[in-house]
């Protein structure tokens, strides 16, 4: 069951996402011979070296080759291992989307693919390094588990989770700072939406980074007097289907911010679950069916209309259809 | 060095994995017939005394795993494992009917026997090294066999696995190149050559034996030889033909899947019946 601790502000974190992960590996090796980890050359960018010089025998860097690693996971998972793969989000995705659906999701093996640099986060390594389709590429596989943790406190709680779950998960990762959403001690539920603010009016349904944007939106509807719902979807498979009709005749208008193409992921799922149970007025806030391009986040945020701003934009329209219907 | 018996008995219980081959896929009236009979000779050896394995213990910790990354010799090796008692002969004749445990490519959740899970080619070179690499990390001394087409090595993942293999020193891990020469298209060479199969295993780090793949002799030697080889994966590559056994598709051009006529079928299996008895009488 979920224990989810909201915190008060939320601002940077000081603990980097990715030292979070190596922290919590560190920790999870430690108690489990069975947990292996397995990275395409990107250890150092992962900040996995301390991984590695605690234990070099429990690290398989397979160098520059995505799809082996994939494939090299699945066999070592089918020896019972529990192995834990990690390179760049596009390259654990679309570069070994065969590799992934075979050899671990139709064989029912137990490997845990970790992608990094998130949509826009993947800044300086521009438009060939920037995943806005994992998530879409990823989730028509039967019986998937895809996450994408807020924060460090998530993420901790989701990786032990997994750890001792058995199947296929993606886990969309940060590398960098994290914006403190929840606080010491939440534990999550997956497949379970977070509540993090109630509104009658709208809901803001939101992943990743625009968790905080979707916090901030709500806070500047609410001083034109409109209340916003906040929910964390940090599972986009299985969706929380229950949360979403919830909210959809609680407030009657969705939006949905994700740091994505709006087209397969976030957006798209929560269609489908309202089309086919309660059709309410949906607008998407994401990236609009367009290739990545480079440059630092604050521009790429403007560029590709991933701000509070724009939920705003968004949300005032649905009120909008809601309230012509 | 094998016995007298021994060899025989081997030589029989391939000539039955193909009949029983030809059984299967003749009843369904189609299937990947070239390719499940050019490696029928490697698989009796393999089930036949090579591999540790327990018939009534299919997932025995300390067994040896065969991962054929060619998932279409799936037939094949499905019916070594009903000769070898895996379960009942008979149910091989259910193969690719609806509901069916016995699919045209190797399902590791669907066949009592079967280690991994294959089909797309190119994957299996890459399980089977994660297998590997598994049980070196858990000090094991379960064997890896792997067993590779000859056209699906222009796949570029076979040589990601070869050369991490090499790389990782795997010497728990032994592969097999069935070298039968033809793809679902025609002639390999003609297609895309696959060249020097020992000189290329051999500049990944690899250990390679150049075999006859129809003498279950030479097979088993190599075998053998590989696991004497330390610090190394080792690459047997097996001279075959493509259709082996059965006339109407031996060496045939275009034989990686043949629609199979019932008169086909008793021909094939007459012929093979013809060198059973010589085997069993010699």
């Amino acid at each position: 069951m979920s224990t989810v601790l909201i915190a008060e502000k939320h601002e940077t974190e000081k603990m980097a996402m990715r030292d979070a992960y190596c922290a919590t590996l560190l920790k999870l090796a430690s108690e489990d011979d069975k947990v292996v980890v397995l990275d395409s050359d990107l250890m150092s960018s992962m900040g996995m070296v301390p991984f590695l010089n605690k234990y070099p025998e429990k690290t398989f860097n397979v160098g520059v080759q995505e799809a082996n690693m994939i494939g090299v996971a699945a066999g070592l998972s089918a020896t019972g291992l529990i192995p834990f793969a990690h390179t760049f989000g596009p390259f654990a995705s679309r570069r070994c989307y065969d590799q992934i659906f075979l050899s671990v999701g139709y064989s029912k093996l137990n490997v845990r693919i970790v992608g990094s640099d998130p949509g826009i986060t993947a800044a300086f390594n521009g438009g060939t390094h920037m995943p806005f389709e994992d998530l879409g590429i990823l989730r028509n596989i039967p019986d998937i588990t895809i996450l994408e943790p807020a924060d460090t406190v998530m993420l901790q709680d989701l990786l032990i989770q997994t750890a001792g779950m058995y199947g296929l998960f993606y886990i969309r990762l940060l590398r960098k700072n994290a914006v403190k959403i929840y606080e010491e001690g939440s534990a999550f539920e997956i497949g379970k939406g977070v509540t993090l603010r109630e509104g009658k009016d709208v809901t803001v349904i939101s992943t990743g980074i625009m968790v905080k944007e979707a916090l901030d939106a709500a806070e500047k509807l609410a001083e034109e007097g409109i209340s916003a719902r906040v929910i964390n979807m940090f599972t986009l498979k299985p969706i929380d289907k229950e949360l979403i009709i919830k909210s959809a005749e609680e407030t009657g208008a969705i939006v949905t911010a994700e740091n994505h193409n709006i087209i397969n992921a976030l957006g798209s799922a929560v269609a489908e679950v309202l089309g086919e149970n309660l059709p309410v007025p949906l607008e998407r806030v994401g990236v609009k069916d367009l290739f990545g391009e480079v440059g630092p986040v604050s521009y790429l945020r403007e560029r590709f209309e991933l701000t509070a701003e724009e939920i705003v934009i968004k949300a005032k329209k649905a009120i909008e259809r809601k309230n012509k219907r | 060095m094998l016995s007298q018996e021994k060899i025989k008995a081997l030589k029989i219980f391939a000539i039955n994995i193909r009949m029983e081959t030809v059984r299967a896929m003749g009843t369904l009236g189609f299937g990947h017939l070239g390719g499940a009979l050019s490696i029928a000779d490697t698989i009796a050896v393999l089930y036949g005394g090579a591999m540790k394995i327990d018939p009534k213990n299919p997932k025995w910790e300390d067994r040896d795993w065969l991962v054929s990354s060619k998932g279409h010799a799936g037939p094949a090796i499905y019916a070594a494992l009903a000769l070898k008692g895996y379960f009942p002969v008979e149910e091989l004749l259910t193969l690719n009917k609806p509901g069916t445990h016995f699919p045209s490519h190797c399902d590791r959740n669907l066949t009592t026997g079967i280690d991994m899970t294959t089909g797309s080619l190119g994957q299996g070179a890459s399980t089977s090294v994660g297998v590997a690499l598994g049980h070196k990390y858990q000090k094991k001394n379960n064997y890896t066999y792997l067993i590779l087409g000859d056209g699906e090595t222009q796949e570029g993942q076979v040589w990601e696995a070869v050369s991490f293999a090499g790389a990782r020193k795997l010497d728990n891990l032994i592969a097999f190149v069935d070298n039968n020469k033809q793809q679902l298209d025609g002639f390999t060479r003609n297609i895309h050559d696959t060249l020097d199969f020992k000189a290329k295993f051999e500049s990944f780090g690899w250990h390679a034996i150049d075999v006859d793949g129809s003498d279950v002799v030479q097979i088993y030697e190599a075998i053998e030889a590989a696991k004497l080889e330390k610090g190394k994966p080792t690459v047997i590559v097996l001279d075959t033909v493509k259709g082996k056994g059965v006339s109407f598709v031996e060496g045939k051009e275009k034989n990686h899947h043949v629609e199979i006529s019932k008169e086909q079928m008793a021909q094939g299996l007459a012929e093979l019946q013809l060198e059973l008895d010589k085997e069993v009488e010699a």
